[in-house]
């Protein structure tokens, strides 16, 4: 098989991974505000403290991949996207941060709880901006980024910025759902019911906007066969919301977490439809950015190994942490 | 300056400012890692409480150090692709797989084990947590190994070719690349720094306890620890530096000009200036004070050997010089002062006066944060010393950088440094809370431990800190 589509499912795979668990701990952070100061906020953190950090380190893999694998493409979309990456940074270190310092210090604890919220509010909707300003096209010029200094900042980047957010809200709300108990399970569920409608509709409203946006991703989803993947796949997602919000309504421990997490990765399934085979969208394919074979092919040996073990030993860690937490910690 | 050289400035100011802030963190998380993981080991073999009181008293100092660099090294590995794009596109084919390796061999480990280190003693039993803790410093050493073969590639590139679009491919195979001639000396002097700069640390808090009367079996330990490390490895250090200057020599003679100050060539033996003002434009160095034929001597073993000096580079090839010989000069006098210290303690063991001998705890204390001034001096030497080139030789840092505009990458700059300065002070703040108590009996009780396990939160402090913080709000 082609090395550069092995890569490129890799690095799509870490992607997903990073937004899926680091996406319930970013929801933690944007949903922190609705909680009572003191044991519920205190559960609610001790949820995702002993794996933000390995779950984090997604992105890091992601983004350390892309330069290993596809040096061309993180060279324009880095710079292209610089503002938003920059202000993702930034508030990735308050959010990473907050975790030690609120326990370290209890008279300004206020203070990095808000550190923690807004820096998760801060990174998520620069994540969700660079996924539309990458959707929406970079202007490239050469082996670099020809387009000006606020190209990312549109309708359409703000609008895939605020559905994140939602998304990842949904995400902690079914996280804590799932390993809470006591009050601040109760008001996650009921945060579940407000946020699943508001993460389901700015889905749909990414989803009716981006075949405007390029040709191409037109000419992918309503041309055959793109008819395959376009019939099924809002059926699909609608009956994912359903079994969601039964879950949520009915009272279920994990059920809402998953069901989320099935809507995350039909999203996730659809942006690849649209994009595939491009890195860039309409600008640069995956061949055309990839590594020479032999930077492919060292790295493929330690990621087919290492990977495996990676996800071994992470789910050893969840295993070791299984169960509820509650405001005094890990029993 | 043209506005592409303004960019390019705020460009560099920025990486340095970024990387020199997140070395701090490492070059303390690797030593710390390490000491925990003999800590730990100390404590299951003999059974006495007062290893795991220190176990317990450095993990929330290392869990807030590890947090800190967690986040600055995430900064870190977006930077290559905001700011130094065209270097990402050119090198990325060589260095994106070793710091791909860095990730899935060593963040990985180090993230996956570290939740378990922290909060897991009660959860997995004691043998699986001294395993968690040994694999997270197997995580920090493994990290050191691979981003040092990148800088050194970076310092001394050897087996690549150019590509038909220009980026640097592997010529043949990878190990040349992984194990390219300045790494090896580079990889022993940083981790050896990183050793030090955690045992001056660690035997600067002891002092300060032992100054103010605390001389517990804890303290003592601690302090008894670090200063048989200040011996026994300062020498080594000095040795392992000498080693890396002759490479250095040998790879990058530019930089050694530039560190020894020599602009002129010295046919018949060079003098080691020790002190003096470097000035670029004049070619000199203003009020040096020499000792003859000193530098050949260390340099080539020879006191009569010749050595050339900067006059023999192209000026647009020649590193800033008074940056890099003041940064040496200070790490290369912190070293001695380590050894002074190493050997000062041996002479208070053997009068079986270690632990009540105020002098010796003052010069401790004192040289507790000099390490954090070393490891950023000899980065600083190494790194400046690299200019003007990104990749030595062969590619320009004015080559390297990103097509950003300058009000960006000024907007960037002023908020990585409110940011940075913000953060890491409260975080240092903290750890010096954290020292200023001294290790408790009680931290290795179970039972008195805090409910949010492992000791990372006292107990009190979270019983009250959420009515404190309501008062606050």
């Amino acid at each position: 098989m082609d090395l550069t589509v092995v890569w490129a499912a890799i690095i799509a795979f870490a992607v997903a991974a990073y937004v899926v668990l680091d996406g319930f701990d970013l929801g933690i952070g944007i949903l922190f505000p609705a909680f009572r100061v003191g044991g519920e906020r205190d559960s609610a953190m001790n949820a995702i403290a002993p794996v933000w950090d390995g779950n984090e380190t997604w992105l890091v893999l992601g983004g350390g991949g892309l330069m290993a694998a596809f040096p061309l493409a993180y060279a324009i979309i880095l710079p292209a996207l610089y503002t938003p990456l920059i202000a993702m940074l930034l508030g990735l270190v308050f959010r990473g941060v907050a975790f030690e310092f609120r326990w370290r210090d209890p008279s300004h604890r206020a203070g990095w709880d808000a550190g923690f919220c807004a820096g998760s509010v801060i990174a998520t909707f620069a994540q969700g901006i660079t996924l539309g300003a990458l959707l929406q096209g970079i202007s490239v010029k050469g082996r670099a980024y020809a387009g000006g200094w606020w190209d990312w900042l549109t309708p359409f980047s703000l609008l895939t910025g605020f559905s994140l957010l939602a998304g990842y809200a949904l995400l902690g709300a079914g996280f804590l759902i799932w390993r809470t108990e006591g009050r601040v399970h109760r008001d996650a569920r009921r945060l579940a019911r407000f946020l699943a409608p508001a993460m389901l509709v700015s889905l749909g409203l990414v989803s009716l906007y981006t075949p405007f946006l390029e040709g191409q991703y037109w000419h992918r989803w309503f041309v055959w066969p793109g008819l395959l993947v376009t019939v099924p796949m809002p059926l699909l997602v609608a009956g994912a919301a359903l079994m969601l919000w039964r879950a949520i309504a009915r009272g279920h421990d994990a059920a809402p977490f998953v069901w989320t997490l099935a809507i995350f990765g039909l999203a996730l399934a659809g942006l690849a439809v649209s994009i595939w085979p491009d890195v860039i969208p309409g600008r640069v394919t995956i061949w055309q950015a990839a590594s020479p074979p032999v930077s492919q092919a060292f790295m493929l040996v330690g990621a087919s190994i290492l990977v495996p073990v990676i996800l071994g030993y992470t789910a050893w860690a969840y295993w070791v942490f299984r169960g509820k937490v509650s405001d005094g910690g890990y029993h | 300056m043209t506005a592409a050289e303004t960019a390019l400035l705020l460009a560099r100011a920025q990486f340095a400012f970024t990387v020199s802030f997140h070395f701090l963190f490492p070059s303390f998380s690797i030593g710390l890692a390490s000491f925990l993981a003999v800590l730990e080991g100390l404590w299951l073999k003999t059974g006495k409480d007062h290893y795991l009181d220190l176990f317990r008293y450095w993990l929330k100092i290392f869990a807030l150090a590890f947090a800190m660099g967690v986040v600055s090294g995430i900064v870190m590995s977006y930077q290559f692709g905001t700011n130094w794009s065209v270097y990402s596109d050119r090198a990325g084919p060589i260095v994106g797989p070793l710091m791909a390796y860095e990730v899935l061999t060593a963040f990985f480990l180090e993230a996956g084990f570290l939740g378990v280190m922290l909060f897991g003693m009660q959860k997995v039993g004691r043998g699986l947590h001294f395993a968690a803790t040994c694999m997270v410093a197997l995580g920090t050493f493994i990290s050191a190994f691979w981003i040092l073969s990148v800088n050194s590639w970076m310092q001394t590139p050897v087996g690549f070719a150019t590509n038909a679009v220009g980026q640097f491919v592997p010529a043949h195979g990878w190990l040349e690349i992984i194990f390219n001639p300045s790494f090896p000396y580079r990889l022993v002097h940083t981790v050896i720094a990183a050793y030090l700069t955690t045992a001056l640390a660690v035997g600067g808090v002891g002092a300060w306890h032992l100054l103010h009367g605390r001389k517990t079996a804890q303290v003592r330990t601690m302090f008894s620890m670090a200063m048989w490390m200040a011996a026994l490895v300062a020498p080594v250090q000095i040795l392992a530096g000498d080693e890396h200057g002759l490479n250095t020599l040998a790879h990058q003679p530019a930089k050694v000009m530039a560190m020894e100050g020599h602009f002129r060539s010295h046919p018949h033996g060079a003098p080691l200036i020790l002190f003096g003002l470097p000035d670029s434009a004049a070619e000199t160095v203003r009020y040096a004070i020499e000792i003859p034929k000193l530098s050949s001597l260390i340099l080539k073993h020879d006191p009569n050997a010749p050595l050339a000096g900067l006059e023999t580079i192209p000026k647009r090839d020649r590193p800033p010089v008074a940056i890099v010989f003041w940064s040496f000069r200070i790490m290369v006098g912190i070293g001695f002062a380590m050894l002074g210290l190493g050997l000062l303690s041996l002479l208070a063991r053997v009068r079986g006066r270690l632990y009540d001998w105020p002098w010796l705890h003052r010069l401790a204390l004192v040289m507790g944060p000099s390490g954090f001034v070393a490891v950023i001096a000899g980065w600083v030497t190494t790194e400046v010393g690299r200019q003007p080139w990104v990749i030595y030789g062969v590619m320009r840092t004015s080559e390297a950088v990103s097509p950003i505009a300058t009000p960006g990458v000024t907007g960037s700059l002023m908020a990585f440094v409110i940011v940075y300065f913000a953060v890491f002070a409260a975080g240092t703040l903290y750890i010096l809370k954290l020292m200023a108590h001294a290790p408790k009996p009680q931290e290795s009780d179970p039972a008195r431990a805090p409910i949010r396990s492992a000791g990372i939160t006292p107990a009190p402090a979270q019983a009250s800190g959420a009515g404190v913080a309501e008062e606050h709000r």
